[in-house]
């Protein structure tokens, strides 16, 4: 299975490598053709990137095989467990039992990052759980169009388990923009609400420690998950459990075990291998082009 | 001694006075801190709306579609350097969807704007992702092994060692983030080992925001040291006597309970 997969894969790629040189080296064939739309291949297609055409391109093409095949039979696809995501649903389960709140906060910026995605994505499950479980869930946001982004996920979880009168649209509400008023504001509500569980998922910046400190404060449990690669250390530090970079990304496949976010994970898994792969071919060229066995460095083709 | 208006005396007051407010947390929530963040927040809210209108609402977008030769310049005309660009009335109506969503009637209009801004997010960044992070990131780790020009072993500076060392942590930290296998055996140490250089490169990333924030903290010293001065009136020991004297008061009628 895993040797036909690499052939297929294989294969595809040969085909995008041809079709790439085909582009960047007979323009005036191509032209000749294009001539009747009054176009020109120059005009559509820079040849100095074509490497990047080619890494492209092969990520789109793993992408839509993977999903395919996850459609086919998602439940034989294996990944591996990520304690944080179990922590997520046991959080929800204390906070029940307590009583109080889950404070759930989806980063400081705006909707064109890609870990506010995540993290809006994240909290239609979180906010099922507390549909689930009749759980208060309290979302201060940074920026507006997260705001309504948020809403319509949590209005949307809350439909879909048939409690809709649960949801109140003030659960998720705007702060300010400014980034140490927005800290500010939501430790105050942590001080003031005592929320049972904290969860920190987007793109932080120097508040995630602020945050995350206070949650620890007042004893809550917290979860973390981003991929800001200079907040993970504080989240590591004071949070009791955090999604470090890709198990962020990969946090909304496992939770929802939807076939085409489970493919977005396998197919990362494959580009990954993919990378890896290219790694050592390049290291390897570089090495013979070093000891003259060789004429041309890979890595000058790369980019 | 140089004397300073009424008007900056009263701004470093509250200057003081908002950032003692805020330390005061550093005790329990109180009225400071309380009033320090709501004003904080307030303030910072209506400052962001002020500031996005006047520096990118009104001259980006009103200065184009209002511009010296736009069709309607006999009738508004705002000159900010623009020429008119029929296409910004695109952003002003999604800009205008996404306020109708006060209306329940038709506020999933709001979704178009987000799905516009998403969608052109993960556009325009997978391939600046793909250019930025993963390529170079590839270049970077097929390091040198065979090069006749760099030492083996060095302090600081590119070495043979190092390289390695970059080889073998990069892919082995890339390894960890492999979902699709179980992180036991021989894979399951070659992982861990990849751990072990995550958290070595965040203890060093750690140590180096934490010295940003101590620089953050000492201008917030230097400015209440500044404020403490005759010219001020000594606005920060006022200040302080003001927080510690009222907070004192305040701890004795409401003690801290402790649950349980």
């Amino acid at each position: 299975m895993g040797n036909q997969r690499g052939i297929k894969y294989g294969i595809g790629i040969l085909v995008i490598i041809v079709f790439t040189y085909v582009l960047s080296n007979y323009h005036v064939a191509l032209n000749f053709i294009l001539r009747r739309w009054d176009i020109t291949i120059e005009s559509i297609f820079n040849s100095d990137r074509a490497f990047l055409f080619i890494v492209l391109l092969t990520v789109i093409m793993v992408l839509l095989n993977e999903i395919r095949n996850a459609r086919k039979d998602s439940d034989s696809i294996f990944l591996r467990t990520i304690p944080g995501l179990k922590a997520v649903e046991e959080a929800v389960g204390r906070s029940t039992e307590m009583g109080r709140p889950i404070l759930y906060v989806p980063g400081i910026m705006d909707m064109n990052e890609v870990e506010t995605v995540a993290g809006v994505i994240i909290l239609g499950h979180v906010a099922q759980m507390t549909a689930q479980y009749e759980t208060g869930l309290d979302v201060p946001v940074a920026r507006s169009i997260v705001m309504q982004a948020a809403r319509e996920s949590c209005k949307e979880a809350y439909l879909s388990q048939g409690r809709p009168e649960m949801f109140n649209e003030d659960m998720v509400h705007y702060i300010t923009d400014d980034q140490f008023a927005y800290a500010a504001g939501v430790n105050g509500i942590m001080q003031r609400d005592k929320p049972a569980a904290c969860m920190y998922m987007g793109k932080f910046y120097a508040e995630s420690l602020l945050f995350a400190e206070t949650g620890n404060g007042i004893g809550a449990i917290q979860i973390a998950g981003t991929a800001s690669q200079a907040q993970i250390p504080f989240f590591v530090t004071a949070c009791d459990y955090t999604l470090m970079g890709e198990e962020y990304f990969a946090a909304s496949a496992y939770l929802s075990r939807k076939p085409e976010l489970i493919g977005g994970v396998t197919t990362q898994d494959t580009v990954k291998l993919m990378l890896i792969g290219l790694i050592i071919v390049g290291l390897v060229m570089r090495a013979l082009f070093d000891l003259d066995i060789v004429s041309f460095n890979l890595l000058d083709i790369i980019g | 001694m140089e004397q300073l208006s009424f008007s900056t005396i009263l701004g470093a007051w509250i200057a003081a006075f908002l950032t003692l407010g805020i330390f005061s947390y550093l005790y329990r929530d109180n009225p400071f801190y309380k009033i320090a963040e709501h004003v904080f927040v307030g303030v910072s809210a209506a400052y962001w709306a002020a500031t996005f209108y006047w520096t990118q609402i009104y001259p980006n977008l009103f200065g184009r579609l209002f511009a010296l030769d736009s069709p309607f310049a006999n009738m508004y005309v705002i000159d900010k350097g623009h020429e008119y660009n029929g296409l910004y009335f695109f952003p002003l109506l999604l800009g205008i969807m996404m306020l109708l969503s006060v209306f329940k009637q038709v506020n999933w209009m709001a979704r178009w704007g987000i799905a516009y801004t998403v969608g052109i997010a993960a556009g325009l960044k997978a391939f600046g992702y793909l250019s930025s992070n993963v390529i170079s990131q590839v270049k970077s780790t097929a390091v040198e092994l065979f090069s006749g020009e760099l030492a083996f072993f060095a302090m600081s500076g590119p070495s043979i060692f190092n390289n390695i060392v970059i080889f073998i942590g990069t892919i082995s930290a890339l390894m960890y983030f492999y979902f699709s296998r179980e992180q036991s055996g021989a894979y399951g140490r070659f992982t861990r080992l990849g751990v072990y250089f995550l958290m070595i490169s965040f203890g060093a990333s750690f140590g180096f925001a934490v010295m940003g924030r101590i620089s953050l903290l000492i201008g917030r010293f230097n400015d209440l040291i500044l404020f403490s001065d005759p010219s001020y009136n000594y606005g920060t020991f006022w200040m302080l006597g003001l927080i510690i004297a009222a907070l004192g008061y305040w701890s004795f009628q409401n003690p801290e309970r402790t649950e349980g």
